[in-house]
């Protein structure tokens, strides 16, 4: 004797399982058009392989299964598919859903089977496929795929294999006929099921003890075999899959997992012969048995059913009388669904037809309040709280709902049945968890693009906080900076203010580029970035399943790319170049300050003479298409081109030479001073003039400049000469070119002026001058000769002064820069400028030197 | 052809809320006969009373909440809680004590709270602690059962009663005192010297004259009930076996120091009828069986503290009151283990 278990709850519900037993199976006439609703099981539709018009046998397949869970479609009679639309579904929601039409011809052919004598010498593999070939489904009642049901994990062996001849649902007695016509079939299907899973230690089939006649037929057919026959009390809902479980094994399906994860596959009777047709004679899932009960009809039997066969034609050939019936309902009573349209077809999962008459199942009454009986409890089968979950449906509590496991609810009904009050509180649970299950959607929508924003507010933090480490670094630089010039006061150097001055103001005009710490900083970032991604990466890694291993791999593998590059480069950036300074003498404070202008702008002196020497190229080419197009046109310009071309050739050639000897010069990349930017000009002349101060012989640089223009201008006019009396065409060229010499000139001599307005170059005869680029920035490097002048003026006017008065002067200066740095901040900030931190850093450096200033005064 | 569309189950069982009221009010015979038999038609008067003024307030507030009043009265809840605050009420105390509790059940305890199915608190206990704080004199004047009445004296008479609850005049054989008014008085005496001094427990065969027949007339209610699955068995038995451990520890053999006999304090006062109609109110109870053993022993434990150390002789009501507060708290950490899950729940747990 099979040892049973009992399950919490249940109810026992009128049977009325007799008024289908009177007849024996039946059979009904073909019905005038045959539906097939592509979705009659659970998983993706299958997609129609035939077009309309077209003629098709009974067991053709019509609709191909479309992915892993689905199943395939048959025609259940000859005839011509005529359409392929919409219809209304036989689905609780009355939808409409694609569906292939078929009409019947009346012939019934059918096509040719493949029968198998002996299936069980084949393959599992091709077992399955003539299951899933034949497009069977779970018959009790959700049309799951058998094939799939039947091909469990690997990490999953099956050693239970339960058949489920429960039938529990009121009315329905198709189960229960089929076990007593054909149990020798049942048990072949059933040691058929148990072949194709590993044969699992124990099989047994569950009856309710109220077919005995089943029980009987079903024990009968398995003796001498290892199949068990297991007879329960009745009790509704015995025969849910989840319960038969608990009934047969005292086992329970954790929450969330399928039966397979203890290792029991559960079948339904039905499916277990449709399975053993389909391998034993080839023969697809084209009819069924459904009980077709209910006293609004007058004929109440089972009858075996071609799919596809609409209600309506199996009501008329029941007798049905209309005006009796109370609602149509497709299942039992307890979870069948009521029909709206008696239009819709019979399907694979059908196993009962049920008209009630108005007497048998009366209009409900409206639902009273709850009073917290607690019936609903004790006939909970999985021992939920079906009150308190009626209470937190109500208010929406979806939280609360899921504390009480709505989830496990199986919506078998018999909280509804029960309730005194005649509240439908399973249609309370399906809704709250249909909203659920449409909150879980969003809500992981949601999280998906919170995720996002949220790497994306780290990468602007990220952004943010390099910029701030570059600030910092900035003004770690300036504090050095101003600690030097502290250095300089405290050896008592009287000229090391003024000339501080002048290298500041050459620092100010200068634009800052990264010094080492930064870039030092940089690298050690990008090192721990690297390490952080490779981390996160293998970690994703060994979460992710097999499908995105591979990627991930690859993933891991360019990290760890990046990560060495990163490493190697932190290696390699080594202490001398962040001492990259020369070292300065402290004594000499003007050397100083140049020494200083220089190494921030020589900073990589190199990349600059190349730019330079890039531009310079590119300059010829175009002076070199240009002549070459003179000469074409054989144009008068031919000769000033050519010796434009002629300096730039020369030119490069200088700045190549400069590049190369780059190493050797700690020099910047002198007198080319057109192509230097405003800054190195002001070095330039800084430099100079500082050279002025200390010995006043110079100037020669300029000299030099000016002498050679003068002997080039000189030429020029010869040339000019020349081609007056030659009456050249040249001429006009020639004039142009003297004359922007002559500007030329004037400009250096200005120049040179400002230098020593007692130069001898001043002072002359005509002079000529191309060595200079035509359109140098002008204005700039005025500005900056200005503030050096300035700048010159305050350190002479300084070495006069009293160190106090020194001071104070300072004081006064720099309250009138910190003034302004304020409010240029301001503006920064009104306007939302990004350069804000540079200007805070200012105004900050600002007021720390001003702070020093008047400790310094306080002091003297 | 288009039919009906309904939601599944389509199948229900017979019978509405009505049928268990009914039930209800059917259990509450035996102990309404034995109170009749020993107190005289006091009680039914009092029930019949609280029964009308229940209704009647019922489709009064019904009205005024334009509610169908048919529909609700029919689930027959204000009938009983006006039998059963009827019951627990005194016999013939004036006839607006009974219409101002059963007033103040129904429109206070009931109807402000939203009615049938969302009141916190048990209605009737409701009116009856009101008339208590309010009326002590009135709720605490007992009839004098008919073993302890005097050779001249007769027990009262339906026309002496309605005299009395009517128009106030007082009527012979209207003492004063319940077996545990007298328990409690008592001071100086062994328990057994002092049951042979009081006739009401002299006369008595466990737990005071009268007082032990009403119990278990009610009792005899509470088992047809439980047979009937009205309700499950959790909520009485455990009020009733803890009232039973806590008083047999306390009995202490009988000294005058004792706080009373479990049979004395099972069977005396209201404890059955608290037990098997009060403590079940399924409404403002505890809603899981795990649930509801401890809303039963919350009240059995309350009702011996109040009774053996507190103020009033008597303590369902306050017990059931009490405990009606903490049946939420209750029924958020005794949720059942539901199948497929290794441990119950609890309510208050959040998703992540």
């Amino acid at each position: 004797m099979t040892r049973i278990w009992s399950i919490p709850g249940g109810v026992h519900p009128e049977e009325n399982k007799t008024q289908s037993l009177q007849l024996p199976i039946g059979e009904i006439t073909l019905a005038d058009e045959m539906v097939y609703p592509l979705s009659q099981h659970i998983g993706a539709p299958a997609s129609a392989i035939v077009t309309e018009g077209e003629r098709v046998l009974a067991g053709q397949k019509i609709a191909s299964a479309k992915g892993m869970i689905s199943a395939n479609i048959h025609a259940s009679t000859s005839g011509t598919i005529v359409a392929i639309e919409d219809r209304t579904l036989p689905h609780p929601s009355g939808m409409s859903g694609p569906c292939i039409i078929l009409q019947p011809d009346g012939k019934d052919e059918f096509a040719e089977f493949e029968a198998c004598e002996d299936y069980l010498a084949l393959e599992r593999d091709q077992l399955v496929d003539k299951i899933r070939e034949a497009g069977i489904t779970g018959m009790g009642g959700a049309g799951f795929p058998t094939a799939v049901k039947l091909s469990p994990r690997a990490n999953q062996p099956i050693d239970t294999l339960i058949i489920n001849g429960t039938e529990c649902e009121p009315y329905i007695t198709a189960d229960d006929m089929l076990m007593q016509t054909r149990a020798d079939d049942i048990i072949k299907g059933t040691l058929l099921l148990a072949h194709l899973l590993g044969k699992p230690a124990r099989i047994v089939i569950g009856i309710e003890d109220n077919k005995p006649k089943a029980i009987k037929a079903v024990q009968q057919a398995a003796k001498d075999t290892d199949v068990e026959v297991a007879s329960f009390p009745t009790k509704y809902p015995s025969g849910g899959e989840k319960q038969l479980i608990q009934i047969l094994t005292g086992k329970e399906v954790p929450a969330g997992t399928l039966p397979a994860s203890i290792g029991i596959v559960l079948q339904n009777i039905g499916t277990t012969v449709a399975a053993y047709e389909a391998v034993r004679f080839g023969k697809p899932l084209i009819e069924r048995i459904t009980t077709v009960v209910g006293r609004a009809l007058e004929t109440q039997r089972n009858i075996k059913i071609r799919l596809g066969t609409p209600i309506n034609h199996v009501l008329a050939e029941h007798g049905f009388i209309p005006k009796n019936a109370s609602s149509l309902i497709m299942g039992g009573p307890m979870m069948g669904f009521a029909l709206e349209n008696d239009g819709v077809p019979v399907v694979k999962a059908t196993n009962c037809i049920l008209a009630p008459s108005q007497k048998e199942f009366p209009e409900p009454t409206p639902a009273q309040a709850c009073i917290r009986c607690g019936m609903c409890a004790e006939a909970c089968p999985v021992s939920l709280l079906p009150q308190q979950m009626y209470w937190y449906a109500q208010a929406e509590d979806y939280e609360k709902l899921e504390a009480h496991n709505i989830k496990d609810c199986i919506e078998c009904g018999a909280c509804s049945f029960v309730c005194p009050s005649n509240i439908p509180l399973v249609q309370y649970y399906r809704s709250a968890k249909g909203t659920m299950r449409q909150l879980a959607i969003e809500k992981e929508k949601s999280d998906r693009s919170r995720q996002r924003f949220e790497f994306r507010q780290e990468r602007i933090a990220k952004a943010e906080a390099e910029k701030e480490a570059k600030r910092l670094a900035r003004k770690k630089a300036a504090e050095e900076a101003k600690k030097k010039l502290e250095a300089q006061k405290a050896s008592g150097e009287t000229p090391a203010a003024g000339n501080g001055l002048v290298a500041n103001a050459i620092a100010s005009a200068k634009t800052p580029q990264a010094s080492p710490e930064e870039q030092k900083a940089k690298l050690d970032r990008a090192l721990v970035s690297a390490q952080s991604r490779l981390e996160k990466l293998q970690q994703r890694q060994t979460e992710a399943d097999q499908s995105q291993q591979d990627k991930l791999a690859a993933q891991i593998k360019q990290a760890e790319l990046k990560l060495q590059d990163a490493q190697s480069k932190l290696e390699s950036f080594s202490p001398e170049q962040i001492s990259a300074p020369a070292a300065i003498d402290p004594n000499d404070p003007v050397a100083a300050a140049i020494a200083r202008a220089q190494a921030k702008m020589t900073m990589a002196p190199d990349e600059k003479l190349r730019s330079n020497l890039e531009s310079l190229n590119k300059r010829l080419k175009k002076a070199e298409e240009k002549l070459a197009t003179a000469k074409a046109d054989n144009a008068d310009t031919v000769d000033a081109l050519q010796t434009g071309v002629d300096k730039l050739k020369e030119k490069v050639a200088t700045t190549e030479k400069e590049l190369a000897e780059l190493p050797a010069t700690a020099a910047p990349a002198a007198v080319s001073g057109e192509e230097q930017d405003a800054a190195s000009a002001a070095i330039e002349r800084a430099k100079a003039k500082a050279a002025a101060q200390a010995s006043m012989s110079d100037e020669d640089k300029l000299r030099d400049q000016l002498t050679a223009m003068v002997t080039r201008l000189q030429k020029t006019r010869d040339k000019v000469e020349t081609a007056k009396a030659d009456n050249a065409d040249t001429l006009d060229a020639l004039q142009l070119g003297l004359d922007k010499m002559l500007a030329k000139q004037q400009k250096l001599r200005d120049q040179l002026r400002e230098l020593n307005p007692n130069a001898a170059e001043l002072y002359d005869a005509p002079q000529a001058d191309d060595s200079v680029d035509k359109k140098p920035a002008e204005s700039e490097p005025d500005a900056a000769t200005a503030a050096i002048e300035k700048a010159k003026a305050k350190a002479a006017a300084q070495a006069n002064m009293s160190a106090e008065e020194k001071l104070r002067d300072q004081i006064e200066s720099l309250e009138k820069r910190l003034e302004k740095a304020k409010q240029r901040l301001q503006k920064a900030e009104s306007e939302d400028d990004e350069n804000i931190d540079a200007f805070r850093a200012g105004v900050e450096k600002t007021q720390a030197k001003l702070e020093q200033t008047r400790t310094q005064l306080e002091e003297s | 052809m288009a039919f009906m569309k309904l939601s599944s189950p389509h199948a229900t069982r017979a019978g509405d809320t009505g049928d268990v009221m009914k039930q209800v009010i059917l259990a509450c015979i035996p102990g309404l006969i034995a109170l009749s038999y020993f107190f005289g038609p006091g009680s039914l008067l009092n029930v019949m009373l609280a029964s009308f003024t229940a209704v009647a307030c019922e489709a009064a507030i019904l009205k005024l909440r334009n509610r169908p009043i048919g529909f609700y009265l029919k689930d027959y809840s204000a009938l009983v809680t006006g039998v059963l605050l009827g019951l627990a009420l005194p016999p013939y105390c004036s006839w607006w004590v009974v219409v101002v509790g059963t007033a103040s059940a129904i429109i206070l305890a009931k109807h402000l709270y939203g009615g049938m199915g969302y009141n916190p608190f048990n209605p009737a206990m409701v009116g009856y602690v009101i008339l208590l704080i309010s009326f002590p004199v009135e709720m605490t004047q007992w009839a004098a059962p008919r073993t302890v009445l005097g050779d001249d004296q007769s027990l009262v008479g339906l026309l002496n009663g309605l005299q009395q609850i009517w128009l106030g005049l007082p009527v012979d054989g209207y003492t004063g005192a319940t077996p545990l008014d007298l328990f409690k008085q008592n001071n100086a005496q062994l328990v057994d010297d002092f049951y042979a001094a009081q006739p009401l427990f002299a006369t008595a065969r466990w737990a005071g004259a009268g007082w032990e027949w009403v119990n278990i007339g009610f009792l005899l209610g509470g088992v047809y009930l439980l047979a009937r699955k009205i309700f499950t068995w959790h909520t009485p038995v455990s009020m009733l076996v803890t009232l039973f451990i806590l008083s047999a520890l306390f009995y202490d053999g009988g000294s005058s120091e004792s706080a009373g006999s479990p049979l004395l304090h099972l069977l005396s006062g209201a404890t059955m009828l608290g037990a098997f109609f009060i403590a079940t109110d399924p409404v403002s109870s505890a809603v899981s069986t795990k649930g509801r053993l401890f809303y039963g022993a919350g009240i059995g434990a309350l009702v011996f503290i109040i009774r053996a150390w507190g103020n009033y002789p008597d303590a369902i009501a306050f017990a059931v009151l009490l405990m009606n507060f903490a049946a939420p708290f209750i029924d958020y950490y005794t949720l059942p283990r539901t199948y497929g899950h290794n441990t119950s729940r609890r309510a208050t747990e959040k998703s992540e």
